[in-house]
């Protein structure tokens, strides 16, 4: 029978949550590194007993993290994320110049073929690849040396790559999106990159709908529909069809359509979930009702998925990279919250109930569906 | 032999439950035991000071014989009862947070 096996990063360490195909029963593992900052876990798709992991405390840096044996195990690899050359600056907060400087590893994106082939979105925003399991890191500096790089800004979070997707049909095709600078894309492998942010309009910046700057909050695609993408941006949810060259609105009917996650249900390409929060100044769910909203249209026309969370009181926050879903017949959908419960649906957002309710802040969620 | 007391989080990583005993080639110094502790255990390499600058971390701190060494230079000898062995090198992770 099908396994899952839920990955979580949490502010404090990181959780192994593991059910067989019902989804029913649980079995919780951790805390693993105990303490550290764990932004990221993601399973390898050609190797799923190869895990790699994000692990940093503003103490002692940067550290990833491998394990060979389904996260039972852990060894550090390489922590050696070193810019190309003379990195230069971006913008500041301010606006003046600043120095890149790396600080942390958001976002492992393990490559579907390879379990030794690994991407790591960092702050500030560079793209690195591993080929030998993590133990050495190079930078795709194509990316950072963009023209348009010196002008980008961090948003309030910090200057992030937290997004990455490596096209299922082509592999030489990947988008990145940055925080605050938009999504970029490259056909090349990550040689060279350009903006894709044609049609984001962000009241945030001086000019709305310039070529970047814009607060991409996350993006996905469903892997049959490559030239399809979704995007939670700070404000509006957004989609395009063509691969990232023009984007609109498909926010529709949603309470609001400022958020950080947005993921597309495993078996249904037009089946899109996204949790609204308030605004851009109160990271809550609106009206203290912790609600999933679920549309199978692609957009536009969105359903409140609400049986089995809290309708009343919730004040949590649903974090960029906390939602997944898995690929059994049923897809489920699972998310974290920052007041540590990590929710599935084991029938595609109809039900809902907390696998956990007390860990620290959930950074991150990633579902491994095992056969 | 000098002896270097690591912060709770770092012996996890080095997998050492107690002090550790560095063997350090020449003067002894902050660098140079910094130099023989990331030598011995390739885990820390990183953690105390920053890959690309080689500068010490921010929240981490050296202190021995009851003196903050954090601000002197890292090719400063370190005081004789440190290579003695008979007073530990502290590498100490700041106190900070609420």
């Amino acid at each position: 029978m099908s396994e899952v096996r839920v990955l979580v990063g949490t502010r404090k360490g990181a959780f192994i949550l593991q059910a067989d195909g019902k989804r029913d029963k649980w079995e919780v593992q951790g805390p693993f590194f105990g303490g550290w900052e764990i932004f990221h876990l993601k399973g390898s798709p050609a190797d799923p007993n190869r895990i790699y992991a994000s692990q940093s405390t503003s103490w002692f840096g940067q550290l990833i993290q491998r394990s060979d044996d389904g996260g039972r195990t852990w060894n550090p690899v390489g922590n050696q994320f070193l810019y190309d050359g003379v990195p230069g600056t971006h913008q500041w907060y301010d606006g003046t110049p600043h120095p890149w400087e790396f600080a942390r590893v958001w976002h492992l994106e393990p490559s579907r073929t390879d379990p030794d082939t690994v991407l790591a979105g960092v702050e500030d925003a560079a793209l690195f690849r591993s080929t030998d399991g993590g133990l050495n890191w190079s930078e795709l500096s194509g990316l950072r040396t963009h023209a348009t790089g010196s002008s980008w800004q961090p948003g309030a979070g910090g200057m992030c790559l937290h997004s990455i997707i490596v096209s299922p049909s082509d592999p030489r095709r990947i988008f990145v999106a940055i925080s605050a600078a938009g999504v970029f894309g490259s056909d090349d492998s990550g040689m060279t990159w350009r903006p894709l942010n044609n049609g984001l309009s962000s009241g945030e910046i001086p000019d709305p709908d310039a070529f970047e700057g814009h607060c991409v909050h996350h993006i996905a695609l469903h892997p049959s529909r490559p030239e399809v993408l979704f995007m939670q941006k700070h404000w509006d949810v957004m989609r395009s069809d063509n691969a990232g060259e023009s984007w609109f609105e498909v926010s529709g009917n949603l309470p609001s359509d400022f958020g950080f996650v947005v993921d597309v249900h495993a078996h249904e390409p037009e089946t899109v979930y996204v949790v609204p929060i308030t605004s851009d100044s109160e990271h809550f769910p609106p009206e203290g009702k912790l609600r999933v909203y679920r549309s199978r249209s692609g957009g536009n026309e969105w359903e409140p998925l609400s049986n089995g969370l809290p309708q009343r009181d919730c004040y949590v926050n649903v974090l960029r990279d906390a939602m997944a879903v898995d690929a059994l017949d049923e897809c489920g959908v699972y998310f974290g919250t920052t007041g540590g419960q990590v929710y599935v649906s084991p029938d595609a957002g109809d039900h809902w109930k907390a696998i956990v309710r007390d860990l620290p802040a959930v950074l991150s969620v990633e579902v491994q569906t095992i056969a | 032999m000098i002896r270097v007391v690591l912060p709770a989080h770092l012996k996890v990583l080095a997998n050492v439950a107690r002090d550790v005993q560095l063997e350090v080639p020449g003067i002894p110094t902050s660098r140079a035991v910094i130099d023989a502790l990331e030598a011995r255990f390739p885990a820390l390499r990183g953690t105390i000071r920053d890959p690309a600058t080689q500068e010490r971390r921010p929240f981490v701190r050296f202190f021995a014989c009851e003196l903050d060494l954090s601000h002197e230079s890292l090719d400063s000898p370190l005081p004789d009862a440190v290579i003695s062995g008979q007073e530990p090198f502290f590498v100490i992770g700041a106190m900070a947070g609420g």
